[in-house]
């Protein structure tokens, strides 16, 4: 926490770290955790990530990571292949706790309650904080039943009509009502790639979560089904706070109000993205949106 | 190969290297071909046999009496006591009047099968009225005149050599020209059970008691296999105890059934003192057998589920227990099922751990629950093609017609199973 708090004040970014080092010497220099530069932090976070480390049995992923998600804004994570973004995507709903190696220490508060505390369940937590993936992965069920799983699930319906209208309202707010309204009993998997993956995020915004947490999700889209996926994405932001993995700058660019940058485990810098792709502050980070690596 | 195109020659004829290279591949190919060729003629070869020993089991040979109920016969109040066998004795002489030496007239009562005097009680049970009329009675024939009928005994080997006597090819020749000889459908081979008579033998009794065995099987083995495959592939930690676990589980399925036999014998009939030679032990026996099958097949088809499903399912909130019933499950079912089918075929087929429960006793009586002594169809073979009377031999190779029957059906719907519900992501 005191780190952290040191590190608040976005109007002076403390910058940590030799502007003028080499990505040689940064590999030296890993084990070290960096302090990260920009604005982590907001004023009313809908997340709040303090100190997050996670390892891999032994193996650090993430060192010291601290950052907000703010309500109705669009977070981007970028950064190299095995930086660990996916890796700290998937700390936010405690998918983590699937792999059995793996352990997350440090705080993450969703509306200020601990939600790595062992009295959370995390079957409530994933209801808040829904996933959507790098490959769309529908249920082999029918379109309706993809829907209407979580709701039932949950218990948030009462009787045929109102699951009925979930899915009708999940389906409009993906953009995939008019293409599957005729059709909601064939299987999911029956849908082209674009589609099935927007019928994933359908299915996750039925549960009506708080955050949405998407890793890569376009990555295995081709640029039309992508483009419709990010248009999307920019609308759910009025509802939902975004947290979206991708390794496209373009797409962060676009997409995303805020944008970090991880490298190697560390969470090197975070700021406007719009301040991150024209003017950032670390080295590393132009380093990355130049494309001198990546 | 063409003279004038000197330029392209490195292309158009090939190197000594690659005609060899080409010369190899053709002479693996035919390797392969062989092999197949080879085991497919074995194949045929087993099934011919069989067939063409066990087809004539299907048909069975019925003479024709003239039978005189009469009324001096049941005189006495009890039915039952009558002397059956000593009516169709004198149905007999009265059909062949000729035979007159005690020696030909034991030939002559040895055409028909002892059954005769059965069926002769069973209609005077059911309808005393007919004491006092003439009847024609069809009754079954003895298994060596069934033999002579279906040609497996050689009339043209001296009559030293041979079971039935030249008198009574003599019989039979008037019998069959009579028209009161016929040969049709073997309805005893499938309503009756063992017999010591041949041509009363039939496997209903053996296909019950497998029915019965396999019924205990599959109710124990398939939802204990699911639900450890389950477990051991979606709940346990991985640590040396699952590890020590999983070894054990592979080395079970190699484990040579006898043993389970064995295991059987001591544990379920001497220690926990259930009835040996019943389906039920039976059962148990071959559940120990079944499962390390079925677990192995539940846990790669579990394993096969892509994990994005899992995912999937933990991103809406689903709990662990939910995921596995509504999804993982589901799908790893037909790969479970069909791993099951593979298990109780292989059960089906089995003999030596039975043999160590004591289920190869001869046993007339079709069993009519899991605590009544049975054999099961493979041990029934085993039985049938230790005893050496000739008509035992067509038995044994149509009992194994029907065993091969249901194990074809068996592993076609495995297959079956397998084709509709091949995943498509
Ligand atoms: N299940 C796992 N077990 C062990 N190491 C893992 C596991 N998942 C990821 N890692 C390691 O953690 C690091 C970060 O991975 P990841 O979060 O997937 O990176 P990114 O998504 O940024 O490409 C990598 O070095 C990777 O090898
Ligand atoms: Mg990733």
């Amino acid at each position: 926490m005191e780190t952290a708090t040191s590190a608040l004040t976005p109007s002076f970014p403390v910058m940590i770290g030799n502007q003028a080092e080499s990505v040689m010497e940064d590999s030296d220099a890993k084990e070290t955790a960096r302090n990260t530069v920009g604005t982590p932090f907001v004023d009313a976070p809908r997340m709040t990530c303090r100190n997050v480390d996670v390892f891999y049995d032994e193996k650090q992923a993430i060192r010291n990571v601290s950052i907000d998600v703010d309500q109705n804004e669009v977070l981007a994570m970028i950064g190299p292949s095995g930086c660990g973004k996916s890796t700290f995507l998937r700390c936010l709903n405690r998918m983590n706790d699937t792999v059995s190696s793996c352990r997350v220490t440090g705080s993450i508060l969703l509306d200020g309650t601990d939600i790595y505390h062992p009295s959370v369940d995390v079957v409530p937590l994933r209801a808040k904080v829904g996933m959507v993936f790098q490959k769309p992965n529908p249920f082999p069920k029918s379109i309706y039943d993809n829907i209407a799983y979580g709701p039932r699930i949950h218990g948030l319906t009462q009787n045929r009509s109102e699951l009925d209208e979930i899915v009708e309202t999940s389906l409009k707010k993906a953009g995939l009502w008019k293409e599957v309204r005729d059709r909601l009993n064939d299987p999911g998997t029956s849908l082209s790639g674009g589609q099935q993956q927007r019928l994933c995020i359908a299915r996750a915004i039925a549960i009506s979560p708080e955050v949405i947490l998407m890793d890569e999700p376009c990555s295995a889209l081709d640029p039309i089904a992508t483009a419709i996926v990010e248009e999307l994405i920019a609308e759910l932001r009025t509802q939902f706070s975004i947290v979206v993995v991708t390794h496209a700058m373009q797409q962060a660019a676009r997409i995303s109000q805020r944008t970090a940058y991880f490298h190697l485990g560390n969470l090197i810098e975070v700021g406007a993205t719009e301040k991150i792709f024209t003017n950032p502050l670390h080295q590393l980070t132009e380093d990355y949106i130049t494309g001198r690596f990546g | 190969m063409n003279n004038t195109a000197t330029t392209n020659n490195d292309l158009l004829a090939p190197s000594k290297r690659l005609v060899k290279r080409y010369r190899a591949e053709k002479r693996f190919r035919r390797c392969g071909i062989a092999a197949i060729t080879l085991s497919l003629a074995f194949v045929f070869f087993l099934f011919f046999t069989i067939f063409s020993d066990g087809i004539s089991a299907f048909k069975q040979t019925w003479i024709e009496l003239k039978v005189e109920f009469s009324n001096d016969l049941f005189a006495n109040e009890n039915l039952a006591a009558a002397d059956y066998p000593g009516l169709v004795k004198r149905s007999l002489r009265t059909m062949f009047a000729e035979v007159k030496s005690r020696k030909d007239k034991k030939l002559l009562y040895g055409l028909v099968s002892p059954a005769a005097a059965y069926k002769l009680q069973d209609m005077v049970e059911a309808d005393p009225k007919i004491i006092g009329t003439v009847q024609e009675v069809w009754v079954l024939a003895d298994d060596d005149v069934d033999m002579l009928m279906k040609k497996k005994i050689d009339r043209t080997v001296p009559e030293s050599n041979r079971r039935i006597r030249d008198i009574q090819l003599e019989w039979i020749d008037k019998l069959v020209a009579q028209g009161r000889l016929t040969t049709n459908f073997n309805r005893t081979f499938f309503t009756s059970g063992d017999s010591r008579e041949p041509e009363l033998a039939g496997i209903r009794g053996a296909i019950k008691g497998s029915f019965f065995t396999l019924l205990i099987t599959l109710a124990l083995s398939f939802p204990i296999g699911v639900a450890a495959a389950v477990y051991l592939e979606e709940f346990a930690p991985s640590n040396h105890w699952t590890d020590l676990i999983e070894i054990n589980i592979n080395n079970l399925a190699a484990v040579p059934s006898i043993i389970f036999g064995l295991l059987g014998l001591a544990i379920f009939i001497n220690f926990w003192g259930l009835p040996r030679s019943t389906p039920i032990v039976g059962g148990l026996v071959l559940t120990l057998m079944t499962l390390p099958t079925i677990i192995i097949a539940g846990r790669a088809s579990l394993k096969s589920v892509p994990p994005s499903i899992r995912e999937a399912a933990l991103g809406v909130g689903a709990s662990k227990v939910q995921t596995v019933l509504h999804h993982v499950l589901p799908l790893a079912m037909p790969g479970m099922l069909t791993g099951t089918i593979i298990g109780m075929a292989q059960a089906l087929g089995e003999t030596a751990p039975l043999l160590m429960i004591g289920m190869v006793a001869f046993i007339v009586d079709i069993p009519g629950t899991f605590s009544d002594p049975a054999a099961v169809l493979p041990v029934q073979i085993y039985l049938w093609a230790d005893n050496p009377e000739r008509a035992f031999t067509e038995k044994t190779s149509a009992a194994i017609m029907v065993l091969l029957a249901f194990l074809i059906v068996m592993n076609g719907l495995a297959v079956l199973l397998r084709k509709k519900f091949e995943i498509k992501w």
